[in-house]
């Protein structure tokens, strides 16, 4: 461990934690994204489950457990969910984390399967876009919001990543090129994958000439709401070999929520205080990481999660990103998928969007995007700004478990 | 440096009248403690009492250490701007016709740190003063002000939308002939109001200084308006209800006398006739033509007056009927409030104690000027406060009343 955190910054040291084995991540589904959907979130929640039966060819009631991420399923939950799809499983979990909904699902469910609770687990996230969904969300975010956030100018998470972007790029040394240079690699990457919603090339000079959304948020900065669906299933390796499944380990995770709320403005997620247990944990350093699927609603969350996830020092950021190429095939392969800035974010499965890609790339079924002898990959999460930053922040490292040759 | 505002134009008929949008309305129960705060002009937040953090936004529980004990107390508004933005776009319809808009995150010296509307004059990284305004809705939000006041700063449209400042706007003094009535004429000339409408219910009577102030400046302009007299209301709406954006009702009718001492109810029934139902037919005739034009440019209709008493909480036996004709219209007032809410005008309750006038000769001292009176009354305007309480004795009975109602009965039943 690092000697130089001092205790008010990091996790107190906790119980020797076990770890994840004989646990396999596997079957990663995209129900492809589109701008407007008529249809309702059951529509595409239910599509994720059926991919995700018909990808592990199973029958529908071997899937005992099931674990759900929706903006746009209310009044239902979960349980209704359940009713809705004909399902009976005998584990059920909704998670409410918005994009660290896809690794808090996987600890969940790892344990669950771990234990014995259930043998078969679907994390489903998804959500509809209507054309008047988003500000129905925004408005209507938590009590917070409502109170102390909505009635000042009601920008939504653009207004609030402003702020914070505002402050980040004042102390820590970022510029608009380097957020740029991210955002255009991001693009690239994007352009490769066939589900991405965005598919004409991005210069860095039209990301700079973007027009102002809410300063110094410029459009290119910004993710386009869209409906979409994504699903992974969680099983025992043994299970996953039966099925001839190729899948992926779990090395470590972690989740924290509302750290540091003394800080003025959010400068720091959650990862800063985890960061350690994390890697410690895994057994891996950072450099040993292949590839990073970051949570992307803003360019300045990236920046945020290469320091606070230990990729570089805080402050060192703009160097970082001067140094590295972001690119499929680049020294610092990053959001392969092209990221929720590239592809669409399609409400919480902007959240599973990073973990489906990286099991993807552990599995060997990323097609174009795929990076060349990928074993090991780092996910991270963040999401829910509640009032006026991000609570909940999440992350996991995972390993090439059985890839599609090998487990055929 | 904010740029002055600029006189209104004369308006296009033709054009269509921009209707009225709201900022957003929910808020938590909680959250409307603010709103109690704003409404009063007074600038607090929850504090706990056990561990004294200050705390936003607004909770149930102390969020430091889980007290139940939280209670709204004055704080430190200072703080330093930390953060800004400009919205260039917004999810609300009342924001995107106000684009663009400041915002910016400041962290109080009290402690937290809150998002709130920025003034144009305030620079990031430098000291500001918080305060709580209303909004268009009705509802609490925090303004950063500069440090110091900047020229013009009243003028900055943002904030110009959380007050109903005279300055530009054409006022309708109901009564305009009795002393307070001419002092707040003065005040709104002075407070650089366009015109000021005086009601005058008894043209056959020659009042010197009422003569003399109409010659005074070309912004005054004598309406005939007798608020016991439907036609009359009715008549003048007609004619320049399309032009009031403040309406200051200070038609009263005050006169000694409780309930034993009489044998009739001809006093209580000519002092419900101004105080009561003088106002309902004021705002029947007025209301509409005020809501219409409440997002009408920069002079839009803004505020509603009334002119009450402090014996409007609290009756005063010797004047009890007239009292009755106060809590009467205070009753009313928040009927109006609700009604005229949706639009976005504000009605403005004046609370003052004894006024120095003809009708208050025997009430001994301290009593207000009328003049001061009216300064109370321009700047709750420019404050864009609810509830305005003038004088000492105002203030005292307040107080009191809060402490112990009865005692306060008991009191001025002696
Ligand atoms: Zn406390």
């Amino acid at each position: 461990m690092s000697m130089v955190a001092s205790a008010a910054t990091r996790a107190a040291p906790a119980g020797k934690r076990r770890g994840y084995d004989g646990v396999a991540v596997t079957v990663p589904v995209t129900i492809p994204y589109v701008r407007y959907s008529t249809r309702s979130a059951h529509w595409w929640l239910g599509r994720a489950l059926a991919e995700l039966i018909r990808g592990a060819g199973i029958a529908k009631g071997e899937v005992d457990g099931v674990c759900v991420s929706s903006f746009t399923l209310g009044p239902d939950t979960a349980v209704g969910l359940m009713q809705h799809l004909g399902m009976s499983p005998r584990w059920l979990d909704h998670i409410p984390m918005g994009g660290a909904s896809g690794v808090v699902a996987l600890r969940r469910a790892a344990r669950a399967v771990q234990a014995g609770d259930a043998e078969v687990i679907a994390c489903i996230a998804g959500d509809t876009n209507h054309v008047d969904s988003f500000r129905n969300t925004v408005s209507q975010f938590s009590r917070f919001a409502q109170d102390a956030v909505y009635p000042y100018g009601a920008g939504g998470p653009n207004a609030s990543f402003a702020l914070l972007t505002d402050y980040y790029m004042k102390h820590y040394g970022a510029s608009r090129e380097d957020f740029g240079k991210l955002c255009v690699a991001q693009r690239d990457n994007a352009l490769k994958n066939p589900h991405a919603l965005m598919k004409k090339p991005l210069t860095l000079q039209q990301y700079l000439d973007a027009r102002p959304i809410t300063d110094p948020i410029h459009l290119f900065d910004c993710v386009m709401p869209c409906a979409g669906a994504e699903g992974y299933l969680v099983m025992s390796e043994e299970r996953a070999r039966a099925l001839k499944l190729p899948y992926a380990r779990v090395r470590s995770t972690i989740e924290r929520h509302n750290a540091f709320p003394e800080d003025p403005i959010q400068f720091r997620g959650g990862w800063a205080m985890d960061k350690d247990a994390l890697f410690d944990h895994a057994g891996v350093a950072p450099a040993d990481v292949d590839f990073l699927e970051t949570y992307d609603d803003y360019p300045v969350i990236n920046a945020m999660q290469f320091e606070d996830l230990g990729f570089c020092a805080k402050g060192e950021v703009a160097g970082f990103i001067r140094a590295n190429e972001f690119t499929i095939d680049g020294s610092f392969p990053f959001n392969t998928s092209g990221g929720q800035l590239s592809v669409g974010q399609a409400g919480a499965a902007g959240g599973y969007l990073g973990f489906v890609q990286a099991l993807r790339q552990l599995t060997g079924s990323a097609g174009r995007t795929q990076v060349k002898d990928a074993k090991i990959g780092v996910v991270s999460g963040f999401g829910m700004i509640n009032y006026d930053r991000g609570l909940c922040s999440g992350a996991a490292i995972l390993e090439r478990g059985a890839t599609q040759g090998e487990a055929a | 440096m904010t740029e002055p505002l600029v006189k209104p134009k004369k308006k296009n008929p033709v054009l269509r009248t921009r209707l009225a949008t709201l900022p957003p309305v929910p808020r938590s129960r909680s959250a409307l403690g603010l709103t109690r705060a704003a409404a009063e002009g007074v600038f607090e937040m929850q504090v706990c009492a056990d561990c004294g953090t200050v705390q936003y936004p607004p909770r149930e529980v102390c969020g430091s250490c889980l007290s139940e004990h939280v209670a709204w107390k004055p704080v430190d508004n200072r703080g330093e701007l930390i953060a800004t933005t400009t919205l260039r776009h917004s999810n609300d319809l009342y924001f995107r016709e106000r684009l663009p808009w400041r915002v910016g995150t400041v962290k109080m010296a009290a402690g937290p740190s809150v998002v709130a509307h920025v003034h144009e004059d305030c620079a990031e990284g430098g000291t500001v003063r918080l305060t709580l305004k209303l909004d268009r809705s009705g509802q609490a939000v925090l303004h950063a002000l500069p440090e110091k006041d900047t020229p013009n700063m009243n003028d900055a449209p943002q904030l110009r939308e959380s007050t109903c400042d005279p300055k530009f706007r054409r006022v309708l003094v109901t009564d305009g002939k009795s002393a307070t009535g001419m002092a707040v004429a003065r005040a709104m000339l002075e407070a650089g109001a366009n015109a000021v409408f005086l009601g005058d219910a008894s043209t056959w009577k020659t009042v010197p200084a009422f003569d003399k102030l109409v010659a005074s400046d070309p912004r005054l302009q004598v309406v005939e308006l007798d608020v016991t007299d439907t036609d009359s209301v009715d008549r003048l709406a007609a004619s320049i209800g399309g032009k009031v954006e403040i309406l200051v009702n200070t038609a009263d009718y005050l006169r000694d006398g409780g309930i034993l001492n009489r044998k009739d109810v001809n006093l209580a029934r000519d002092a419900m006739e101004v105080n009561v139902l003088g106002l309902m037919r004021l705002a029947q005739a007025f209301g509409p033509g005020m809501c219409f034009r409440a997002a009408d440019g920069s002079n839009n209709a803004v505020a509603w007056v009334n002119i009450l008493s402090i014996h409007a909480h609290a009756a005063l036996p010797a004047r009890g009927a007239w009292s009755a004709s106060k809590a009467a219209a205070l009753s009313l007032s928040q009927t109006l409030r609700a009604e005229l809410r949706g639009a976005g005008v504000r009605v403005m309750n004046v609370f003052p104690g004894p006024v120095d006038e003809e009708w208050e000769q025997l009430t001994p001292p301290p009593k207000i000027a009328p003049s001061g009176l009216a300064k109370a009354i321009v700047k709750g305007l420019q404050d864009g406060v609810e509830d305005v309480y003038v004088g000492d004795i105002a203030e005292e009975l307040r107080t009191r009343l809060r402490e112990n109602h009865k005692a306060v009965e008991r009191e001025l039943g002696q």
